[in-house]
C-alpha cells in the first residue's frame, strides 16, 4: 500500500544533482552577491551590555560621517512597527512573551541587541558610523545561569514580573508513574546539560529590500529558509498589505534552523527602504552572526527512569529547564515541546510518562530551532540514561536496549502520548549497526585494551533514536498552540510541449529538492527528470507554502507533488479516454502513456494529451483546458525515521584527547528517493552531532558577553577533525504517505551526540567516570578522570 | 572585517623598507605575508597608519647551507621551509614545525620572519627556533646586528626589534645526528597549539621550548639542565613548567596547561631520544 | 533583475587615496584603483563582480574565500588587493572552460561533495592546490590538506571522496 504504483526508472537512483553546476562554478547568487544599484547599506548599533537601560541614543556625530544618509535610535523607529516581532508559538495560554521590536527602545537585553541603526552609501561607511553613535547605557546585572534565572534574582523583563515564560506539561498516568518509581527494581536519575550551540551556517545572513515607492510593492531578498512565513510576518509586523510583499530567497548557504525566523534586519530593510524610497541592504559579519542570529539548544535536563528487574522501562520522568534567551523569536518557546514526546525514545513504555518543561528568559542571544530542534535533546537524555541504567544493572547497553525496543510487530504503535508511530524496526537497525561495527569484536578488544594501566582506552557508544518530523498535521499543531499549519502546496503543470513545471512551497538551501522533486515527477508522469523544472523560494512564483525545516519537505512537500501528479494523471486520463473513445477505467497509465488495456495499439502519450489540453480543440464537455493540478496536502501524521548509531572512541588518558575511530550510522527514512542525497544529509547531520559532543559550545562569561564570537573560538570542525562516516540503512516504508518516505535531514544530528558521549563514558567508566559534560574537550575528559581518581582513591 | 584606513608604501629592498618605516615612526608596520598582521587589523586590534609592504623584497627568500648553520631569509614562506630538502636533511625539526603552522593556505603566504617578528607565544616557529638556539639577523638604520633567540622575546607580541628594524635572516644550527620531537596539542587541526613543545636532544645537550605557556615562547632550561645531569626523560619532563607562566583561556585552565606541558615535553623528549 | 556581473557596489571604499594595481584574474588583465585597505576578497567580489568567492568569517578560519594566487591556494580575506599587484589570480569562475567543468568540479558533483554550495568554491580551489602539491594523497592527507576549509553541510565525507576520485582520475 506504500510503494509507487509503477516500476520506476529514476526514484531510488543516485542521481547527480542539477543544482551543482551553478554552485560549483560560482554562477549561483547568494543574497550578498546580488547587484542592487543605488542601495543603501544598513548597519546596526548593538548593545555591548547583556542587560542595560537605554537612557539616550545620540546619532548626531554619526550623521556627519562620510556616506551616512540617516541614523535612528529605537525610539525614532516605533512608528514603523504595526506589530511586535512575531512569536508564532504561544505554547500555553499564560505564556509570558516580552515586547520585542526590531530595535530596542528602553532596554537592551543581550549583547548584540540592536539599539540604533545607520544607513549609508557603503557597508564600510555604515560600519564606521556605527562607532560614532553614542548610547548612554545604565548597565544592569546579567542573567546567564538558568537556575539563577528561575530564581528571579534579576528579572530580565520587569513588566513580566518574572523570568519564567511558561511551564508546559505532558503527564500521562501520574499514578502509574508514582507507582512505578515506588516499586522499581532499578531507577536512574540523571542530569544533563544541553549546551548552547551556534548554528554557524557558512553563509552569514544577508538581506536586501527593494521598494517600488509609486508602484507600491516591495521585494525582500533574504537568506531565509522561510520565504512564505516571512512574507506573512513582514506584512503583519509592518502593516504592509500582504499582496504587495514579495519575498525571494536566492541561493541560501545553509540554514539548519537559524534562517527559519523573522529577524530585525529583515524588517528594518523593508521598513527603511519604503521610508527612504531606495533599496536597503545588510550583510552580517561572522562576529555579528554569532551574537545576532539565534542559538540552538540550551537546556538543563533531569531524567529519571524506572525499570523492572529485567530492565524493562516502567516509567519516565523528565524535568527540563529551557533557556529562551532574551526574547521569544519565531518558534523559540516551542522547541522543547518538539522533544517532549520523545523522552522514552524507541522503547516500549506503558502509559507512565511525566514531562514538564519550564522556560526562562536570560540575557543572552535568543534561542530557536537548530537542527533537530528539541529532538536531539530528548534523544540525548534517554540514550544517556539508558546507558546509565545498563551500567547500574551490569547489563550490556545493547542488550538492555533490545529488551526495550518497540518490536516490529507492534507497529503502527500507539504511544503513551496518543501519537501513532507509523512503522519501524529498531532491532534490525541496531543489529545491522552492531554487525557493521563488529560489536562483539569491539567488546573483546576493549577487555584487553582497557586493562589497568592502559593509557589508551577504547569505548563503544550506542544511540538508538527515532524522531518525529515531517512537520506536521495541522490539527496536531493546533492542539499544541502552534501558530501556523503544517501543510505543503504543490502545483504540477504540464506545458504544451510536455515539459513539466513543478511549483513547490518548500524552500531548499542545500537539500537538493530540485533534483529530488524532478525525480518524483519523472517517475510519476513518465518523463525525463531533465524535462522537469522546479520553481521555488519566490513568493511571486510559488505563492503558497510553509517552507523548509523540521525534515518536512519530502514528507509533506514531496508527497504533495505526488498527489498533484496523480490529479494531473486523472485529468489527462479524461482527455485520453475522450480522444481514444473508451472508458476511463479501460485505460492504464505507465511510462508516460495511456494505453487501452488489452489493445496496446490504442494509446496516447502524455505529450499528446498535453498538447491537446493546450489547443482545447477536442476536450470532453465541461473539462477546462490546460493540464495542471494544485494540491495542498496536510499530512495525517508526523513521520518517524529511526535508526541506531554506534561510535568507537579511543581516549588518551594522559591528555584527555578523544579520537573518534569509527562512526556507523544505520538510518531508516523509509523509501529513499535519492540515496546520494540521503547519505549526504546523514553525513552532515552526524558531524554536527559529533561537533556538539566534542567541540562546540557558545560560552558566555558572567557578564553575559559571548566569548566564542568567531570561528577561531567556536570550534566547528574541519575534515581533519572528524572521521569518515559509515552509513547504512534499513527501509521501513511509511504507511501514511504514498511515497512511503520519512524525513532524514535532522536524523543524523539527533542520533550522534549521545553515541559519542556514551562511547566516552564507556571507555572511562572502568576508571570511575560516570558522566561528563558536552563538549567533551580534552580538558573536560582529563578533569573527569582526575575527579574520579580522587574520589575512588586512585583505582586504575 | 574591514581594516581601518592606512597609507601604503612598497619597498623593493630591506634598506628602502627600513628607511620608509623610519620616516613614519611608531605607527608604521612591515607587511610581509600579512598572516599575523592582517587578522589583527581586520578586527581593528591593530590600526597602523602606514604599512610598508616588503613582500616583494626578492632577495630575502632563501634557504642556504652556510656551513655551520642553515640561513633562512626572513621572507621565506612557511611552505618553503616545510618542503626544503636542505632542512629535511639538516634541521627536520624546523621543517616539521613549519608544516604545522595554520593551514596550507596560510603556509603559502605567511613567512618565517613575519611569524618570528610578531612574537606571539602561541606561534610554533618562535618556540621552535628558540629551542634550536637560533640567531636572528636584524637590519636597522644603524646597520646589522645578530640577536640570539633567547634574548629576542621580551613580552606578549613584544620583541627586541626596534620599530624601524627589520628581521632579515634566521640562522638555525644543523641538528647533525640529534634526535628531535615536536608536539602540537590542539582541538582542531587548524588551531593554535593549546600547548606545544619543540625539542632536540643529543646525548647530554638538548633544547626544549614551549608554545603557549606564557607571554613569550618559553625555553625550558630546567628540563635541559636535568637531562644534562643525567635525569631520565620522565624526571626532566616534570620540570617542564619551571620557566613557564601558563595562562588560562577558553581551551585550558592553568592546571590543565601545566599538566599538558609535562606530558608533551616527555613525549617530545621520548621522540628525540629515539623511543 | 539582479543577475549582472561587473562593477557592483561601486569602486574603492569611501574616502582616502587609492593605489593602482594590475592583476591578471582568470587570464584577464585588470588595472584598478583600490584603497590600500581593500581586502583581495572584496576587490574580486565587488570591484570585479566575481561573486563566486565567498566570505564566511572574519578570522581567516573558514576558507570560503580561497582562490589561487600565482597558482597556490590563498585565503583572499587575509590579503590586501595591493599585495596581488602583478600577480595572477584564479577564482572559481575561471576553472570551467568551453562549457566543461574542471575535473575537480566534476568530481565534487559526482561524489555529492556539496549541498548548499557556499563553502564549495573555496573548497574546490583548496583541493586543486592540494592535488598539485600532492598528486597521490591518502585520505588522511586530504583531510589534513583541507584543515583550513570549513563546511557545515556535508560532514566532509563526500568532499574527501571527491578529492580522492579527482586524484585517481
Amino acid at each position: 500500500m506504500t510503494v509507487l504504483d509503477q516500476p520506476t526508472g529514476v526514484i531510488g537512483t543516485r542521481r547527480l544533482r542539477r543544482e551543482d553546476p551553478a554552485l560549483l562554478t560560482g554562477e549561483a547568487r547568494y543574497t550578498n552577491d546580488l547587484v542592487i544599484p543605488g542601495a543603501l547599506h544598513l548597519a546596526l548599533v548593538r548593545s555591548p551590555y547583556a542587560h542595560a537601560r537605554i537612557r539616550s541614543v545620540d546619532v548626531s556625530r554619526a550623521l556627519t560621517m562620510p556616506g551616512v544618509v540617516a541614523a535612528y535610535g529605537g525610539a525614532d523607529l516605533t512608528a514603523l512597527w504595526a506589530g511586535p516581532m512575531p512569536c508564532a508559538w504561544p505554547v500555553t495560554a499564560d505564556m509570558k512573551n516580552p515586547t520585542h521590536h526590531p530595535v530596542a527602545v528602553d532596554k537592551a537585553c543581550y549583547v548584540g541587541d540592536a539599539v540604533a541603526v545607520v544607513l549609508a552609501t557603503s557597508d564600510a561607511a555604515a560600519r564606521d558610523a556605527v562607532e560614532a553613535v553614542s548610547v548612554d547605557y545604565e548597565p544592569l546585572p546579567a542573567v546567564t545561569d538558568l537556575e539563577d534565572a528561575l530564581s528571579d534574582r534579576v528579572v530580565v523583563h520587569e513588566d513580566l514580573g518574572t523570568n519564567r515564560s511558561y511551564t508546559w506539561d505532558l503527564k500521562v498516568g501520574e499514578d502509574a508513574v508514582a507507582a512505578a518509581f515506588a516499586s522499581a527494581a532499578y531507577t536512574v536519575s540523571e542530569r544533563y546539560v544541553q549546551q548552547r550551540l551556534i548554528p554557524m551556517a557558512m553563509e552569514p545572513r544577508a538581506v536586501a529590500a527593494v521598494p517600488q515607492p509609486f508602484g507600491g510593492d516591495v521585494t525582500l531578498y533574504s537568506a531565509t529558509q522561510v520565504p512564505h512565513i516571512l512574507k506573512v510576518m513582514v506584512a503583519l509586523t509592518l502593516g504592509i498589505p500582504e499582496h504587495q510583499v514579495r519575498v525571494v530567497a536566492p541561493s541560501v548557504g545553509g540554514g539548519f534552523g537559524s534562517k527559519l525566523n523573522v529577524y530585525a534586519e529583515e524588517l528594518l530593510c523593508v521598513a527603511l527602504s519604503r521610508k527612504h524610497g531606495v533599496p536597503v541592504r545588510w550583510a552580517e559579519e561572522r562576529t555579528e552572526n554569532t551574537q545576532a542570529t539565534i542559538h540552538g539548544r540550551g537546556q538543563i535536563q533531569h531524567i529519571d527512569l524506572a525499570a523492572d528487574a529485567d530492565g524493562r522501562l516502567t516509567a519516565v520522568r523528565v524535568r527540563l529547564l529551557a533557556d529562551m534567551g532574551a526574547y521569544l523569536q519565531l518558534v523559540t518557546p516551542g522547541i522543547p515541546l518538539l522533544g517532549a514526546f520523545l523522552y522514552a525514545g524507541v522503547y516500549d513504555l506503558p502509559a507512565a510518562y511525566d514531562f514538564s518543561c519550564t522556560a526562562v528568559f536570560t540575557t543572552m542571544t535568543p534561542t530557536d530551532a537548530y537542527r533537530g530542534a528539541g529532538r536531539p535533546e530528548a534523544t540525548y537524555a534517554i540514550e544517556r540514561a539508558m546507558d546509565a541504567l545498563a551500567k547500574k544493572m551490569g547489563v550490556d547497553p545493547l542488550e538492555l536496549r533490545k529488551r526495550n525496543y518497540i518490536r516490529a510487530d507492534q507497529f503502527p504503535y500507539t504511544a503513551f502520548s496518543g501519537l501513532t508511530y507509523d512503522s519501524g524496526d529498531h532491532l534490525t537497525a541496531a543489529e545491522l549497526a552492531a554487525r557493521l561495527v563488529d560489536y562483539e569484536g569491539l567488546r573483546a578488544r576493549q577487555r584487553t585494551q582497557n586493562a589497568p594501566g592502559s593509557t589508551k582506552r577504547l569505548g563503544v557508544g550506542i544511540s538508538s533514536y527515532f524522531e518525529m518530523c515531517g512537520l506536521a498535521p495541522s490539527r496536531v499543531l493546533a492542539s499544541l498552540n502552534y501558530g501556523a499549519g503544517g501543510w505543503e502546496a504543490a502545483t504540477v503543470r504540464v506545458l504544451p510541449t510536455n515539459k513539466i513545471q513543478v511549483v513547490t512551497g518548500a524552500s531548499p538551501h542545500g537539500q537538493g529538492h530540485e533534483t529530488s522533486w524532478s525525480m518524483i515527477v519523472a517517475d510519476r508522469l513518465g518523463v525525463s527528470p531533465d524535462d522537469v523544472d522546479v520553481l521555488h523560494s519566490d513568493t511571486a512564483i510559488s505563492p503558497l507554502g510553509l517552507d523548509t525545516y523540521g525534515s518536512r519537505s519530502l514528507v509533506v512537500g514531496g508527497v504533495a507533488i505526488t498527489l498533484a501528479c496523480d490529479k494531473v494523471i486523472d485529468k489527462a486520463k479524461k482527455i485520453a479516454a475522450h480522444q481514444l473513445e473508451c472508458a476511463e477505467d479501460d485505460l492504464e497509465f505507465a511510462h508516460g502513456t495511456f494505453t487501452v488495456v488489452g489493445s496496446p495499439d490504442r494509446a496516447m502519450p502524455l505529450a499528446a494529451v498535453a498538447f491537446e489540453a493546450f489547443t482545447a480543440h477536442n476536450l470532453p464537455d465541461g473539462l477546462e483546458p490546460n493540464l495542471e493540478a494544485h494540491v495542498t496536502y496536510d499530512p495525517p501524521n508526523f513521520s518517524w525515521p529511526f535508526g541506531t548509531h554506534m561510535c568507537v572512541v579511543e581516549i588518551d588518558t594522559e591528555t584527555g584527547q578523544v579520537d573518534l575511530l569509527q562512526y556507523v550510522a544505520v538510518d531508516d527514512c523509509g523509501n529513499q528517493i535519492n540515496p546520494l542525497i540521503v547519505e549526504g544529509q546523514v553525513h552532515g547531520g552526524v558531524v554536527q552531532g559529533i561537533a556538539q559532543a566534542l567541540f562546540e559550545e557558545a560560552v558566555y562569561d558572567d557578564d553575559g558577553n559571548l566569548r566564542t564570537t568567531t570561528l577561531a573560538d567556536y570550534l566547528v570542525p574541519s575534515a581533519a577533525d572528524v572521521p569518515p562516516i559509515t552509513t547504512a540503512h534499513t527501509i521501513t516504508p511509511s504507511p501514511t504517505n504514498s511515497l512511503g518516505v520519512k524525513g532524514i535531514g535532522e536524523a543524523g544530528t539527533i542520533g550522534a551526540a549521545p553515541a559519542v558521549m556514551n562511547a566516552i563514558v564507556d571507555a572511562l567508566s572502568g576508571l570511575g567516570v560516570h558522566d561528563l559534560p558536552m563538549p567533551a574537550s580534552p580538558q573536560t575528559v582529563w578533569a573527569a578522570l582526575q575527579s574520579a581518581r580522587s574520589t575512588s582513591g586512585g583505582v586504575q | 572585517m574591514i581594516p581601518a584606513a592606512f597609507d601604503y608604501k612598497r619597498a623593493s629592498s630591506a634598506a628602502e623598507a627600513i628607511a620608509l618605516v623610519g620616516e613614519y615612526g611608531d605607527d608604521a608596520k612591515f607587511l610581509a605575508g600579512g598572516h599575523s598582521l592582517l587578522p589583527l587589523m581586520k578586527l581593528r586590534l591593530a590600526q597602523p597608519s602606514v604599512l610598508v609592504d616588503i613582500g616583494r623584497v626578492s632577495d630575502l627568500s632563501y634557504i642556504r647551507d652556510a656551513g655551520d648553520h642553515i640561513a633562512i631569509g626572513a621572507l621565506t614562506r612557511h611552505m618553503d621551509v616545510e618542503k626544503s630538502p636542505l632542512l629535511a636533511q639538516h634541521n627536520p625539526l624546523l621543517a616539521h614545525a613549519a608544516g604545522h603552522v595554520g593551514d596550507p593556505q596560510v603556509r603559502h603566504r605567511g613567512t618565517i620572519g613575519g611569524s618570528i617578528a610578531h612574537a606571539d607565544p602561541a606561534s610554533d616557529l618562535p618556540a621552535t627556533t628558540l629551542a634550536l638556539g637560533a640567531t636572528y639577523v636584524v637590519q636597522g638604520p644603524g646597520g646589522t646586528r645578530e640577536i640570539p633567540a633567547s634574548q629576542f622575546y621580551r613580552g606578549f607580541l613584544e620583541s627586541a626589534l626596534s620599530p624601524d628594524e627589520m628581521l632579515t635572516e634566521i640562522r638555525v644550527p644543523k641538528l647533525g645526528g640529534a634526535g628531535w620531537g615536536f608536539q602540537k596539542f590542539n582541538r582542531r587541526a587548524q588551531d593554535w597549539a593549546i600547548v606545544g613543545v619543540a625539542a632536540w636532544r643529543s646525548n647530554g645537550s638538548s633544547g626544549v621550548a614551549l608554545v603557549n605557556m606564557g607571554s613569550t615562547p618559553i625555553l625550558a632550561t630546567s628540563v635541559s639542565s636535568a637531562l644534562a645531569s643525567g635525569a631520565s626523560v620522565a624526571e626532566a619532563a616534570e620540570l617542564a613548567v619551571a620557566e613557564a607562566e601558563p595562562q588560562a583561556d577558553l581551551n585550558a585552565s592553568v592546571e590543565y596547561r601545566t599538566h599538558l606541558a609535562r606530558v608533551l615535553v616527555r613525549r617530545a623528549l621520548e621522540a628525540a631520544s629515539g623511543s | 533583475m539582479m543577475e549582472g556581473k561587473g562593477r557592483s557596489r561601486g569602486g574603492p571604499l569611501e574616502g582616502g587615496p587609492t593605489v593602482q594595481i594590475s592583476v591578471k584574474v582568470n587570464g584577464t588583465e585588470h588595472v584598478s584603483d583600490v584603497e590600500p585597505r581593500t581586502l583581495l576578497v572584496h576587490y574580486v567580489r565587488e570591484q570585479l563582480g566575481l561573486t563566486g568567492t565567498n566570505i564566511g568569517c572574519d578570522t581567516s578560519s573558514c576558507g570560503a574565500c580561497t582562490l589561487h594566487v600565482n597558482g597556490e591556494a590563498a585565503k583572499s580575506c587575509t590579503m590586501l588587493a595591493v599585495q596581488a599587484d602583478g600577480c595572477s589570480v584564479s577564482t572559481i569562475e575561471g576553472l570551467a572552460s568551453n562549457g566543461e567543468m574542471h575535473p575537480m568540479q566534476k568530481a565534487f558533483m559526482e561524489q555529492h561533495g556539496l549541498q548548499c554550495g557556499y563553502c564549495t568554491p573555496g573548497m574546490v580551489m583548496a583541493a586543486i592546490s592540494l592535488l598539485e602539491e600532492n598528486p597521490n594523497p591518502t585520505e588522511a592527507d586530504v583531510r589534513l590538506g583541507l584543515e583550513g576549509n570549513l563546511c557545515r553541510c556535508t560532514g566532509y565525507h563526500n568532499i574527501v571522496a571527491a578529492v580522492m576520485a579527482a586524484a585517481s582520475a
